[in-house]
């Protein structure tokens, strides 16, 4: 099991958990496991079964494009950080 | 017991003296000293040997670590006639220190031998105690604070982000600061806009930002620019030269578009952005690290982005991102530190947590890339409107 930490954009879809628990060997697998039980997280997180451009996952602080993309393997125990792009500044 | 004199001849003698001519040649070699000048104020403000550093002889040994903290350093000391700098270099051989030489002759003989001299910038008496607080800093110290009131800082909105980094710079001395804000000051920005304030609602937040700004220090120059940052104006208002920018926009086109002109113009641009309890920053050096479009190649569709003013946000949160960025954007003006490049910074006030994630330049970035395919401003509006249909 790994520790999934949901940005606030996100919240909502997860019922407000800041972080959820998810399962898998690889990202694909956590981020299956995760959107099967939070179908509306999809369309923010994949697209054309890809991760979407505008979202960054962070696999222990590394962005895991720069890994093996979805096909990283996740160690149990990893956190892992979902992060969208945010504009707001004012 | 000797007298100054023999102590004097006795120190000379367990020391390294160059003449003038053996210090220029030093100075033009490739193992160049750092030239430390032991004389007073007074002696220092009329002149000294270029690129000299100051460090009176009475605050010596207390300060030369902070200056020079490698050993193996070589240093050229001087003062007016080469005694004073005799007994310095015999402290600072007894410090550790391996390579140190004394001017024989000091400054009188380098000046009356012809040798290019230059006077010092100094802070007149009035900054010297505005700024005495930095002053006393080592790493920005006089030389430093001189910097800042020369450097130029843009930023971008005069709201949450960027009141605190306005009211910060311009405490610091900074020494021109552009304000691009086409907004007015309403009421439910008061919540959080420290900039601004009741009195002024319905006033331009870039107008009201320059009042508040020359009250806190008339020595900063506020140059407002009431108007939305877009591909039409940047050009014209990057000409007006920044050293650095701070990105405290409250939308994508405008965060898309500073980030290709940042790149282009070669200015670090130091970026914040805030939702309900969380905030970000890191800092985009061109050339040094990736840019937005590296970290976020496209723009969410605008229905799975919410604004603060549809999520809402703490009150307090850009009051800590904004001084994160006024603070990255100080040692960038400075050149001191480790500029928050390549890591992206995460703040969650609630839990009262900061994290950080690695960020990495893309070679097949669209801007700052190896092959850029984007060399020219865009319709930001229309990237960030929606997703550009599929292939
Ligand atoms: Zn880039």
């Amino acid at each position: 099991m790994s520790r999934v930490r949901i940005p606030p954009q996100l919240r909502s879809e997860v019922g407000g958990a800041r972080e959820v628990p998810a399962h898998g060997g690889t990202v694909r697998e956590l981020l299956d496991d995760l959107m099967d039980r939070f179908p509306s997280l999809r369309p923010q997180l994949v697209e054309d079964d890809d991760i979407a451009p505008f979202v960054n996952v962070y696999l222990e602080g590394e962005d895991v494009r720069t890994l093996d993309g979805l096909d990283t393997s996740v160690d149990h125990g990893s956190t892992v950080i979902l992060l969208p792009a945010m504009a707001g500044g004012l | 017991m000797p007298n100054y004199r023999e102590l004097l001849q006795q120190i000379k003698s367990e020391i390294d003296e160059v003449d003038v001519t053996q210090a220029r040649d030093l100075l033009a070699s490739g193992g160049r000293p750092l030239v430390v000048d032991v004389r007073e104020l007074d002696e220092w403000t009329e002149g000294r040997i270029p690129g000299a550093i100051h460090i009176p002889r009475g605050s010596l040994e207390s300060r030369i670590e902070q200056a020079v903290p490698d050993r193996a350093q070589p240093i050229l000391l001087y003062c007016a006639a080469g005694n004073r700098s005799a007994f310095a270099a015999k402290s600072l051989e007894e410090l550790g220190y391996e390579s140190v030489s004394s001017l024989a002759g000091g400054y009188t003989d380098w000046k009356r031998s012809g040798l290019p001299t230059e006077l010092p910038r100094t802070l007149d008496a009035a900054k010297r105690q505005r700024y005495s607080r930095h002053v006393l800093i080592p790493e920005v110290g006089e030389e430093g604070q001189l910097k800042l009131l020369d450097s130029r800082v843009l930023l971008l909105g005069a709201g949450g982000l960027g009141s605190p980094s306005a009211l910060y710079l311009a405490a610091a001395g900074v020494g021109r600061i552009g304000i691009v804000d086409d907004d007015r000051v309403d009421a439910s920005n008061l919540q959080r806009q420290v900039l601004h304030s009741t009195g002024r609602l319905g006033e331009w937040k870039a107008e009201s930002a320059k009042r508040t700004i020359e009250e806190l220090n008339p020595d900063v120059e506020v140059v407002p620019y009431i108007e939305r940052l877009t591909s039409e104006n940047v050009e014209r208002i990057l000409a007006d030269g920044w050293d650095v920018i701070v990105d405290g926009a409250d939308n994508f086109p405008t965060r898309y578009l500073i980030n290709d002109a940042a790149v282009w113009h070669d200015i670090p641009l130091v970026h914040g952005s805030i939702y309900r309890f969380e905030g970000q920053a890191t800092v985009f050096k061109p050339g040094d690290g990736p840019c937005y479009r590296c970290l976020f190649p496209q723009p969410p569709p605008p229905e799975l982005a919410p604004s603060c003013a549809e999520g809402g946000v703490l009150g307090v949160l850009p009051g800590i991102v904004g001084s994160l960025q006024a603070s990255e954007a100080l040692k960038l003006c400075l050149g001191i530190g480790e500029p928050l490049v390549g890591r992206l910074l995460l703040f969650d006030a609630l839990e009262t947590e900061f994290s950080e994630v690695t960020l990495r330049r893309d070679p097949s970035c669209p801007v700052c890339g190896d092959s850029p395919t984007i060399t020219e401003y865009v319709d930001y509006v229309e990237f960030c409107s929606g997703r550009p249909a599929h292939a």
